[in-house]
């Protein structure tokens, strides 16, 4: 992720990715109507931001964009918490990991987003139902991941952070938690998409908050432009949050080579 | 009389394989490392030199004798003694400064203090340049000599050496045996050290001893009567070399394998 705007290549290649946007946004505006597209099934970009400002003004948009981006983050960080906790405990464990995989494997194969309805008999119409959902959601790859990393460090090199007398909490701290930060960081950025899609699905199945309830809304009165301009959030809403994970990996991993960064 | 830093006393390691029977890995060690010696072990493959180091380390306990480090029982691992293994096992996240002072940061030293130590010893292994880098920055030679100032870093009574230069190409191997010889000499430790290299044992030990198949016991002590011990690239072309080397073969028979 080092872009170098310096390089010339780097910069046509900028130059080229801010020409296809304005062709894609062309297109979008131009192509149905040339098309014969009715604007109910694919609304013009113009009439989308028209419909954007009248949601800024009349139906809270930012309320509920608020509401959305907040569970994403909540239960991104717990589930991020709890999959590190666990992949770190199963790791150091090989017995523990023996006797809980099978359950594990299966929660993992379980569609997490079916659980939606479940959560919302369980809590209602809350924000907890969609929190919970993602912190489900988040929790498996980062799991996966911190677990993996423990496993593969070089027991040699455990052993000899023995024969220098460290305890165990040293070699967490030294060796275990350094060594599992580029593949938790791998594991995050799946996650932060995935953190999204458990939220919105909440949304969908239940609640008059978020952007999932907007887009229902839109849905059911008929208003495509009320749904592109959910699902431009959302999207958005991913992308902030995939860009914090980026920026605090490059600062974190920086003693990798940016290649091996990229890789993971 | 000078002062014994190493002993092992009837020592014997035995292993239970997975199918249950037990393996004997080494039997009846006895020997003894004095304050500054240098002592090189070799032996053909699998015949327990690893797990006499780990016996030395206190990582594995041995199953009949005792081993001693300063006199002390060794029953885990103490700060007495230091390891070093063909395998640098420097931490990426970790500057070379940083990976020297690991030992340090273990046994509670103030960040000073380490800063201190490591530099001084970085410099002494010609690596002043290179203390702010990380180390896939350098070559396999460096990064060894990094790990060597990491185990110099804890100020071991005794270094316990595994094959340390065994993945180094022969040049480098050469010139890092220099550094090692001259770093023991400047310093008076004392090291037992592991290697399959003939050659890398006469040019670093006061001693060599030779291991026989497993299970694993000495079967000869040779003294090298060569001067010069801060100069093993000097040792390595003194005219009894080849007649050490002669008997090394003979006592592990080299040549009979060829046969």
């Amino acid at each position: 992720m080092d872009i170098d705007l310096s390089d010339p290549l780097t910069r046509r290649m900028m130059a080229l990715s801010g020409l296809l946007f304005v062709l894609f946004i062309a297109a979008w505006e131009w192509l149905p109507g040339l098309m014969k597209i009715p604007p109910f099934i694919i609304p013009p970009v113009s009439k989308v931001w028209s419909e954007f400002l009248r949601m800024m003004a009349s139906e809270h948009l930012m309320y509920h964009t608020a509401i959305t981006a907040m569970q994403v983050l909540v239960g991104f960080v717990l589930g991020m918490l709890l999959g590190m906790v666990v992949g770190f405990l199963l790791g150091m464990s090989p017995t523990a990991e023996f006797v809980l995989s099978p359950y594990i494997l299966a929660l993992q194969i379980a569609p997490k987003v079916a659980f939606a309805p479940l959560f919302v008999i369980w809590f209602g119409y809350t924000v907890y139902p969609k929190i919970l959902v993602a912190i489900l959601i988040v929790f498996f790859p980062v799991m996966v991941n911190v677990l993996g990393a423990v496993r593969s460090i070089d027991p040699d090199i455990v052993r000899l952070a023995k024969s220098f007398t460290a305890n165990r909490f040293q070699i967490f701290r030294m060796i275990e938690f350094p060594a599992s930060l580029g593949p938790l960081f791998a594991g995050l950025r799946i996650a932060a998409t995935l953190a999204v899609i458990g939220v919105v699905v909440g949304e969908l199945v239940g609640g008059n908050t978020g952007l999932g309830y907007l887009l229902t809304f839109g849905e059911g009165a008929g208003n495509t432009a009320m749904v592109f301009v959910s699902i431009i959030m959302l999207t958005i809403i991913g992308i902030l949050l995939y860009g914090a994970i980026v920026i605090i990996e490059n600062r974190v991993l920086h003693f990798m080579p940016a290649r091996d960064r990229r890789g993971a | 009389m000078t002062k014994r830093r190493l002993e092992f006393r009837g020592v014997t390691k035995r292993f239970s394989s997975r199918k249950g029977d037990t393996v004997t890995a080494v039997t009846g060690l006895d020997f003894h490392i004095d304050d500054g010696e240098i002592v090189s072990i070799i032996g053909p493959s699998g015949c327990g030199k690893s797990t006499l180091l780990n016996m030395g380390s206190g990582l594995d306990p041995a199953s009949e004798g005792e081993v001693f480090v300063d006199g002390e029982l060794v029953t885990k691992p103490n700060a007495h003694v230091a390891f070093m293994l063909q395998k640098d096992l420097l931490l990426p996240w970790r500057t070379i400064r940083e990976n020297v002072e690991f030992g340090l940061e273990v046994l509670h030293r103030a960040a000073p203090d380490r800063r201190k130590i490591a530099l001084e010893l970085l410099r002494k292994c010609r690596l002043s340049d290179f203390v702010d880098h990380y180390p896939h920055q350098l070559s396999g030679g460096m990064r060894q000599r990094a790990a060597l100032a990491r185990t110099l870093a804890v100020d071991p009574a005794v270094l316990l050496m595994d094959e340390p230069f065994s993945a180094l190409d022969a040049q480098t191997k050469m010139v890092l045996q220099q550094d090692l010889g001259r770093t023991l000499a400047e310093t008076g430790k004392t090291a037992l050290f592991v290697t399959h290299d003939l050659v890398e044992a006469i040019a670093l030990s006061h001693r060599v001893l030779v291991m026989s198949q497993r299970p694993g016991r000495i079967i000869r002590e040779i003294v090298i009567d060569i001067p010069d011990m801060g100069n093993p690239m000097a040792r390595r072309k003194h005219q009894k070399v080849g007649g050490y080397i002669a008997e090394l073969m003979e006592l592990l028979h080299i040549e009979e394998a060829v046969a």
